[in-house]
């Protein structure tokens, strides 16, 4: 039979969810394998170089660089307060003397005679990472950070911005084409990852943000209001780095598009249980899709056994999600996949696959279809 | 040695694709292609595989052995293997590289061309007058991380103190290189003799630095050979080392793996001075558009790193405004349902226009992107001397302020487009449309698409260094570029000057290759296509009184001219060419435009 691969976001019930945790610099580790770890556990710290002021002794004191060493009042390594004295001429007669304090409390690194330049280095900057989300500590990387683990809930979508979040899941809508509209949103929400259906608007996110919730889910935005909402154009999809205080993750894309079945009724069913969440994406060789992980307790385990984590491909009867326009966001079935190119409305020549949706049978590139998961 | 059969790779981002070339009746042509997905990222972590399976699949089209197991035979043994094989690498992102120069406008300038020049991703130019405080520059190396820096910076014997303190900046960022945490960041010295020793003294131990000859040994003469030389054996040494599988494949090639665009370029000024010709040559991606050309001898190559039709298309849309983009769609549309379109373009970038309205408007962004581009590349490529050439001082002055641009779109002979936009465009007609509307070419330019994107691996050939094979696979990558690689499309005719709205602005004389005689008139506003193959025809070009066709105002030309697979284009639409205002009028002008050229289905051109 015929197969064709085509990307799908992972949408699992329950699968085994590992985290790496990891310092930007070698640092310590603060927890053991096997650990019970929570969202907010520090696992592991460092300190990131301090940053650098560049002092130009000579200009200021209108020396000769050569000669900056007959000037300097402090030795390399020295710790120095801001104002505390750098350098000083002799004057004429102890007068008319001139010179440089430093600007910031920070240690002497060098001293150059070529440029006349010191280089001053401020306090290291404390950098700790946490747990993010309830699980175990699967491993420890060796001054570098941990991975946790659990079993969980996994769903990924399609495009997110602002970066890690967590908190109680609370989904606010009865069907997943339902708009997330401004009145759903209210103070009790405070903390929560709400869940809306098709579409949230711009007016609606910015109550979630401005009552405090951790995150949005929903299936779509308008693109043109990512502007308002970032302050500028977004151009390409990297993001995670927005300090927005409440992430959005889109599961669908831009516009109203309804949320996947699946992704939303394994929302309904968690709907109360503690999640964690990032926006970050990148779209790029390299991807990275924002993502839902719900962690499951001993209680929840008693279902089903877990999905495998594995790119399947289409085949016919498989159901697909139409992904570019014209038939965008529609769902249907895999009727066959011929193998021989075929001409598009476009006259575009492409590998396609017949599709019934709605009881009509159309021919979509394959390109344009998603994989709809249904175990 | 004559070569009887070459295999080549390049090695993108997301797709290995190999060509095998093979010496036919005393002619090297192209014999079969074949691609995969490339192997860099998990779960494969090894780019050999998918070189492999690309080289399996033409395995099987052409039904010859090239390998053995995980190796290819080389040389050709009989019927089995390949006499050499040669690769391009723009995997993993490619050579990303930060440069740094004294003066921004001038060794930070050529440190640029210089780098941009061997292939790679310039990320940042720093210089001592770049406005930004010492803590700020800092702050920028490290963020970036880039593979490799190139440090530039004063005159021969000239002041040493700025590009030492240059040295003291990077030394305090200390950044660490993107790929493997075990290794030094290649630095090259490329500046001031007189400062090695205070460079050497502040970063050696660092950093692995290499030290070249200065890239402005004097004011008005630039010298980057040795520069990229360094670059292209540092991104074969460390960079390539780090990546993925590269040691292995640096095992099997012929001749060293090159990056991508730089084997783009070289081929380019390869076929640029063979044939005495001025070249614009464009790739446009899914994320960065590369522009090159080759004016007055010099090269100089560009990368518009947020321009592409996929990955930043959402950028094209920011930088060239909404209002732009529209400007080229035949139809009316609603914005935000536009820009919704293109965004879920941008989170979804691997799908297809499958209807026409789609396609029309992945159509109108690629002008705007190669558009925004071109002036990127226009804005660069200025008047600067190449190597090795003598300009006085008040020369050097003179364009550094003034920046006078080397591209003259009269003097250029051959535009030639690749990248999926413009090779896979289900109709000529729309590339050629695309490139005339982007670029506007002026007087007489030959336009071309490279068809399945084979510059980088004919270019690498071209540059084979081994005495024995280089006069043979350079004899390939030429016959091969002109038979296989490029696409004739046709020759575009566009008169420079005004003249009223219906006025006739140009006659031309055309005899035909089979010795008929045609009569063309040209008025303002018009776009005429006439059949033509890739054939000399004879042509007495007229313009009105007042216009340019390249001889100068109201001269006449006779020249030979040259079809395609589209013909003659007569572009009357005027230069500059601006596109009616009114809305109404802009969609019945470009229907009018598209029907002239077939450009799409008549039915729905509308």
């Amino acid at each position: 039979m015929a197969h064709a691969y085509t990307p799908g976001l992972k949408v699992l019930q329950r699968t085994t969810v590992d985290k790496e945790r990891r310092l930007p610099l070698k640092g310590e580790v603060l927890v053991e394998a096997g650990k019970t770890v929570a969202p907010d556990d520090i696992v592991a710290r460092t300190h990131l170089p301090g940053n650098v002021q560049m002092v130009n002794i000579a200009n200021l004191l209108n020396i000769d660089a050569q000669d900056i060493a007959e000037v300097m009042l402090v030795k390399i390594g020295s710790k120095i307060k801001e104002g505390e004295l750098l350098a000083e001429t002799k004057g004429l007669f102890g007068f008319f003397k001139s010179s440089a304090a430093s600007p910031v409390d920070s240690v002497l690194e060098s001293i150059s005679d070529v440029t006349g330049q010191v280089v001053l280095r401020e306090a290291p900057i404390p950098v700790e990472i946490d747990a993010y989300m309830n699980g175990k500590v699967a491993s420890v990387l060796e001054e570098e950070g941990v991975v946790v683990t659990a079993n969980a809930v996994f769903i990924q979508g399609i495009f997110g911005i602002g970066g890690e979040n967590r908190g109680e899941l609370r989904v606010l809508v009865d069907n997943r084409d339902d708009e997330l509209t401004p009145e759903m949103i209210t103070v009790d929400v405070k903390g929560a990852v709400i869940v809306g259906g098709s579409f949230i608007s711009l007016e609606a996110y910015k109550k979630a943000i401005s009552v405090g919730a951790a995150a949005v889910v929903a299936g779509g935005f308008n693109y043109h209001d990512l502007e308002d909402v970032l302050g500028y154009t977004l151009g390409v999809a990297i993001t995670g780095s927005e300090d927005l205080g409440t992430s959005l993750i889109l599961t669908e894309g831009y516009g109203r598009i309804p949320m996947g079945n699946r992704s939303f009724e394994l929302l309904q069913q968690h709907n109360g249980k503690f999640t964690s969440v990032n926006g970050a994406t990148q779209i790029r060789a390299g991807v990275i899709r924002p993502e839902i992980v719900i962690p499951l307790t001993a209680n929840d385990s008693m279902g089903s056994g877990s999905d495998k984590d594995t790119v399947s491909g289409i085949s016919a009867g498989s159901l697909v999600r139409v992904i570019r326009a014209p038939y965008f966001g529609d769902i249907g079935t895999v009727v066959s996949l011929p193998s021989e190119l075929q001409q598009m409305e476009s006259e575009t020549m492409v590998r396609v696959a017949e599709v019934e949706i709605g009881g009509e049978s159309l021919v979509i590139p394959r390109a344009n279809l998603e994989m709809v998961e249904t175990t | 040695m004559t070569l009887q059969s070459i295999l080549a790779t390049d090695c993108g981002s997301t797709t290995t694709k190999a060509i095998l070339i093979e010496l036919v009746n005393g002619e090297y042509r192209l014999r079969f292609r074949g691609e995969a997905p490339t192997t860099v990222e998990a779960p494969f972590e090894d780019v050999t595989r998918g070189v492999l399976n690309a080289v399996m699949e033409v395995e099987e089209l052409s039904n010859r052995t090239l390998l053995d197991g995980d190796q290819i035979i080389t040389p050709q043994q009989g019927d089995k293997g390949v006499d050499i094989y040669v690769s391009t690498s723009s995997a993993g992102g490619g050579l990303q590289m930060m440069v740094a120069g004294v003066v921004k406008s001038m060794s930070g300038e050529s440190a640029e061309r210089a780098a941009l020049g061997a292939g790679s991703i310039v990320m940042d130019v720093l210089a001592s007058n770049d406005g930004r405080k010492p803590h700020e520059k800092i702050t920028r190396i490290r963020q970036l991380r880039p593979d490799m820096i190139l440090l530039s910076g004063g005159i021969d014997g000239g002041t040493v103190k700025h590009v030492v303190e240059l040295a003291e900046i990077l030394k305090a960022a200390n950044p660490q290189p993107r790929l493997g945490s075990d290794y030094k960041l290649p630095v090259i010295y490329a500046g001031n003799n007189k400062a090695s020793d205070e460079i050497n003294k502040t970063l050696g131990k660092q950093m692995d630095l290499t030290l070249v000859e200065n890239i402005r040994p004097v004011l008005e003469r630039e010298n980057l050979n040795p520069s990229r030389d360094k670059i292209h054996d540092l991104f074969m040494d460390h960079v390539m080392q780090q990546a993925p599988g590269y040691k292995k494949l640096m095992t099997w090639t012929d001749a060293p793996i090159m990056p991508t665009p730089g084997a783009v370029g070289s081929l380019i000024e390869m076929i640029a001075a063979k044939e005495d010709i001025t070249v614009v040559g464009v790739d446009i991606g899914g994320a960065t558009t590369d522009i090159f050309s080759v004016f007055q001898g010099q090269f100089n190559r560009t990368v518009s790193a947020n321009l592409g039709m996929s990955y930043s298309i959402c950028n094209v849309l920011a930088e060239a405004t909404l209002e732009n983009v529209l400007r080229w769609v035949p139809f009316e549309i609603d914005e935000k349902e536009l820009t919704n379109r293109i965004g879920n373009k941008m989170i979804r970038p691997t799908t297809v226009p499958q209807s026409m309205e789609e396609l029309k408007i992945e159509q109108a962004i690629a002008r705007e992107a190669l558009r925004l581009s071109f002036i990127q590349h226009k804005s660069f490529a200025v008047n600067l001397k190449g190597v090795q050439k003598e300009r006085t001082i008040s020369d050097a002055f003179e364009q550094s302020e003034s920046g006078l641009s080397l591209v003259d779109m009269m003097d250029l002979d051959l535009l030639v487009g690749s990248g999926g936009v413009l090779s896979h465009a289900p109709r000529r007609e729309q590339s050629t449309r695309m490139l005339i509307d982007a670029f506007q070419p002026e007087g007489i330019t030959q336009l071309a698409v490279d068809s399945i994107f084979m510059m980088p691996q004919l270019g690498v050939l071209a540059n084979i260094d081994q005495k024995e094979l280089a006069e043979s696979a350079r004899k390939a990558a030429l016959e091969v570029f002109n038979k296989d690689c490029l696409i004739r499309l046709g020759t575009c005719i566009a008169p420079v000057g005004n003249a009223k709205p219906g006025a006739l602005i140009l006659t031309a004389e055309l005899t035909m290759p089979d010795g008929s005689n045609q009569q063309v008139e040209l008025h303002q506003g018009q776009l005429l296509s006439i059949p033509a193959d890739y054939e000399a025809i004879k042509a007495a070009l007229r313009p009105a009184k007042g216009l340019d066709i390249g001889a100068g105002k109201s001269e006449e030309i006779t020249t030979k001219i040259y079809g395609g697979v589209v013909g003659l284009v007569f572009d009357g639409r005027g230069r500059p060419f601006n596109l009616p205002v009114e809305k109404d009028k802009r969609i019945e002008d470009l229907t009018t435009w598209s029907n002239a050229m077939n450009e799409y289905p008549l039915e729905s051109a509308a």
